[in-house]
């Protein structure tokens, strides 16, 4: 899955998308896994350093990840096609 | 050693619309509701179970002494009768009785529970167009106050009167046209049409009955005071009409009951607890209406209060948890809680408010609240920003003290434990949780029945 | 003389097609000749343009919508005022006026912040379903109308009513019917959006005029400016408009000032029909848009309604100019998304 390249991020949590003008607000663990995404990392990577870092646990995060994922697809930030798993 | 690790929140992300509701200074909103009257929610769920029902006796004296206070202020005779139908667990009803609450009862049942509480025959109103020919034989025989409601009625209690040595003390319930919709025309005789007067007539002329008072009760949830002044005007008037026919005062005026409590209605533009009017603005509109009505010192009638649901709305609370979060198809996200209408049942008509009972940063997210039935029309709420609840984390519905302990449903689910918190915040537990047996304890099952083969 | 420096909350800083009152309300008062003030917008959402407008406003604050309650927006101000020491508020939306006509003794009391807003009874009892009463209580012409809960009731109005009638929506909208069955269309659209009762109100030809005045709460005028709109918008505003003389109006204007005691800004909404005869249609209980013609004309209402905030004492305007004209025009700014980011986020800028 890949985030759509140039989304502007800001620490306070507003992500503006340029291609449609549409802009989001986000919280810190979101406005987290998305600078991830962005770097390229996979579903994996962004577990293991969020479960380490917050008190949380694999099957907890992994379902709010998903739903998380389903929304930035939603709210078309993914570049091209959905990604197979 | 290993660091401390930080506080975990479900990520999300909104997209700023514009016209949205902005979410800055909203926070008053969910801010979460950790304890009532100083037991912790997690606890009271870990002791009593989930859902559970509680009710706070602080706030129940305290709004009773408010409202009491505000008309005693103002009128110098007046009588509360606490209103069985909106919460009828024995210890809010006896939490009322200690305040000095007579009973109003609307039914046979309600009447049995009123005497079993030890409330004296003549302390208890009997409203109501159903009275069965027993119940109203109990009611002549106790002296209480018998609220007729239509003629039939009216000619039972006189043939009943006959056969009796005591002189049934009656009253006649009047509506009238006080400005507001919808009329409640359907309970008791017309002011304006002159029914009213007939049926004063009828008993007036009648030896065996005695006319104690006048009753009104002109709807529900009213936010407007002004209506009650009208209607004190119009019983007060009728009141004078039969003094001067009759030469005979009337001893009471009942305004019953409708105050609106601090809840929000769905569709209202204004948060409750800012449109719905205080107990000082309805005190002002009764109390001056009745006292310019022009009543002599002392042919001023007892004015009785059958106030419910604004007494007892705010002191109970439900608790519950969070089952599960999913995403609806449009994108919505949808919370499903372990409480629905069943228990609910206020929930149809009022967008309740609802706390998280935990901590949480200030991101938030729109959201409907499902309950757990198998049921589509169980919905909470169906429009609510709440920071992003997670599975076991728990909630707290505020303002559910009125018609939910009572008009509650035994369907699909058992009904949760009622719990109150006494002054010193002790809980104590006024209705067990229902278990199969107390649902199945009243069945009779054929013995053909009983045995099949799968 | 120097000014005095005051720091003044106001809202309504969309200044849009359909305008609110704030950005004019605003120029008032950087037009005042005693007051040196700061703005501090207080706007509802993140595109209202007063919110970039930085020589109009200084820094505006997000505060929440009238429907979180009236805890929620003190909230919310005792933080604004934390950073911004808030002399006086001027609301401007009448949507919000309820909560902050309720919150005006606290504000006072608590933050020292000073209002000057009509009482609640007065800004109950001239809602528009109370129309009738509150002609009759002030001795005013409004036009006959009725409430109306059920289509049953529509047939029976040609006994009361001579078509077309007006169809009223209890807080918006209006749509002129010539038949019951147009009566009973719009008495299902409006009920459907807006609730009941619907009113049903007779329709008067005849030209409509605007007053924007300020009453002291003692029952004086302290200005008062009528103005004809000479043309309209697509959504019934005042595009154009023009002051204009006329006696019978204003003495209309200080008599329902004298008889309400009102206080604080407002607008009146009449009609004058062939005969000459003014109907009452409405009161809006602030300062309408096109409030700055009144400065135009010489009378500063808005500067008034500070100074009686502070509590001091303004004589009332004796005059004002005839024949000037507004005409309203729109500017497209160019902002940075930084400052809509800003906003949006921080809910500040």
């Amino acid at each position: 899955m890949k985030l759509k390249k140039n989304l502007a991020l800001s620490d306070s949590g507003f992500v503006f998308d340029p291609s449609t003008g549409d802009s989001f607000s986000t919280n810190p663990i979101g406005l987290e896994i998305i600078r991830m995404l962005k770097e390229g990392k996979n579903a994996n990577d962004i577990k293991s350093q969020i479960v380490k870092t917050y008190m949380t646990d694999d099957a907890s995060f992994e379902k709010d990840f998903y739903d998380f994922v389903n929304m930035l697809t939603k709210h078309n930030l993914v570049e091209g096609e959905k990604e197979k798993n | 050693m290993s660091s401390k690790k930080l506080q975990y929140e479900r990520p999300v992300i909104q997209k700023l619309n514009v016209g949205l509701m902005n979410k800055f200074g909203t926070r008053t909103e969910y801010t979460p509701l950790t304890h009532i009257d100083g037991n912790s929610v997690r606890d009271l769920l870990g002791k009593f179970g989930s859902p559970l029902f509680v009710i706070s006796e602080r706030t129940l004296r305290r709004t009773f002494r408010e409202a009491n206070r505000a008309f005693k202020t103002r009128y110098p005779k007046v009588q509360f009768a606490w209103s069985y139908k909106t919460n009828y667990m024995n210890a809010v009803c006896n939490a009322f009785h200690q305040e000095g609450s007579w009973a109003e009862v609307v039914s046979g049942f309600e009447y049995e529970k009123a005497l079993n509480n030890g409330v004296p025959g003549n302390k208890i109103i009997f409203n109501g167009p159903d009275k069965t020919e027993a119940e109203l034989k109990a009611a002549i025989a106790n002296n209480s106050m018998i609220h007729i409601d239509h003629l039939d009625e009216l000619y039972l209690i006189k043939e009943l009167a006959m056969e009796s040595n005591k002189k049934p003390r009656v009253a006649i319930r009047v509506n009238m046209d006080t400005g507001v919709y919808p009329m409640w025309d359907r309970f008791g005789f017309n002011y304006e049409n002159g029914q009213a007067w007939d049926a004063i007539n009828k008993i007036m002329l009648n030896d065996k009955m005695e006319l104690v008072g006048l009753h009104a009760h002109i709807g529900t949830f009213m936010l407007t005071p002004s209506a009650y002044g009208m209607a004190a005007s119009k019983l007060s008037h009728l009141a004078l009409e039969i003094k001067k026919k009759y030469k005979k005062s009337v001893q009471y005026i009942d305004m019953g009951g409708g105050f609106a409590s601090k809840n929000t209605l769905k569709g209202s533009y204004l948060q409750g607890i800012d449109a719905s009017p205080t107990f000082d603005q309805f005190a002002e509109s009764i109390c001056t209406s009745i006292l310019n009505a022009g009543f002599t010192d002392t042919d001023l009638p007892l004015l009785i209060l059958e106030t419910g649901r604004a007494l007892i709305d705010e002191a109970g609370y439900l608790l519950g948890t969070v089952v599960s979060n999913k995403r609806l198809s449009d994108g919505r996200r949808a919370t499903i809680l372990d409480f629905g209408v069943n228990i609910l049942f206020t929930s149809f008509w009022y967008d309740h408010k609802i706390s998280p009972a935990q901590e949480f940063s200030q991101y938030t997210e729109d959201a409907v609240l499902y309950g757990p039935l198998c049921m589509n029309i169980d919905v909470i709420r169906e429009n609510i920003t709440l920071p992003p609840l997670k599975r076991d984390d728990h909630v707290v519905v505020h303002s559910v003290g009125a018609y939910n302990m009572t008009q509650w449903m035994q369907f699909i689910a058992l009904r949760p434990a009622i719990v109150m918190i006494d002054k010193d915040g002790n809980s104590h537990i006024i209705r067990k949780r229902e278990t199969l047996d107390s649902i199945e304890k009243d069945e009779v099952l054929p013995k053909y029945l009983k045995d099949f083969k799968l | 003389m120097k000014k005095k420096k005051i720091n003044v909350a106001v809202t309504g800083l969309n200044a849009i097609d359909s305008p609110g009152p704030g950005v004019p309300v605003i120029r008032a008062l950087r037009d005042s000749k005693l007051f040196d003030v700061r703005i501090i917008g207080l706007s509802y959402e993140s595109l209202e343009p007063g919110i970039y407008m930085h020589d109009i406003v200084d820094k505006t604050y997000q505060i929440p919508l009238p429907t979180a309650g009236k805890a929620t927006l003190l909230e919310r101000l005792k933080y604004i005022n934390s950073i911004e020491k808030i002399d006086i508020i001027i609301p401007n939306f009448d949507a919000e006026l309820f909560n902050f006509i309720k919150l005006a003794d606290t504000l006072k009391k608590e933050l020292k912040i000073k209002t000057f807003l009509p009482t609640l009874e007065q800004f109950e009892e001239r809602h528009k379903s109370n129309l009738p009463e509150f002609g009759k209580k002030h001795k005013i012409k409004v036009p006959y109308s009725k409430l109306i809960f059920n289509v049953k009731d529509i047939p029976s109005l040609r006994s009361e009513f001579t078509y077309p009638v007006v169809v009223k929506g209890k807080f918006y909208d209006a749509s002129i019917a010539y038949s019951p069955e147009q009566v009973a269309t719009y008495f299902n659209k409006i009920s459907a959006k807006w609730g009941l009762p619907v009113i049903i109100q007779q329709f008067v030809h005849g030209q409509e005029v605007n007053v924007t005045a300020i009453g002291d709460g003692k029952g004086n005028t302290i200005g008062a400016v009528p103005m004809r709109k000479q043309y309209i918008t697509d959504k019934g505003k005042a595009w154009s408009g023009i002051s204009i003389d006329d006696k019978k109006l204003m003495s209309m204007t200080q008599k329902l000032i004298k008889s309400t005691k009102w206080r604080g800004g407002m607008e009146l909404e009449i009609i004058k029909d062939s005969e000459g005869d003014y109907y009452l249609l409405e009161i809006n209980p602030r300062f309408p848009a096109w409030v700055y013609l009144a400065v135009g004309c010489g009378q500063n209402h808005p500067e008034a309604l500070v100074q009686m905030a502070l509590g001091e004492n303004v004589k009332p305007f004796k005059k004002y100019d005839i024949g000037k004209l507004f005409v309203r025009y729109s500017w497209d700014m160019i902002v940075e998304l930084e400052e809509f980011e800003k906003i949006s986020t921080l809910g500040e800028l």
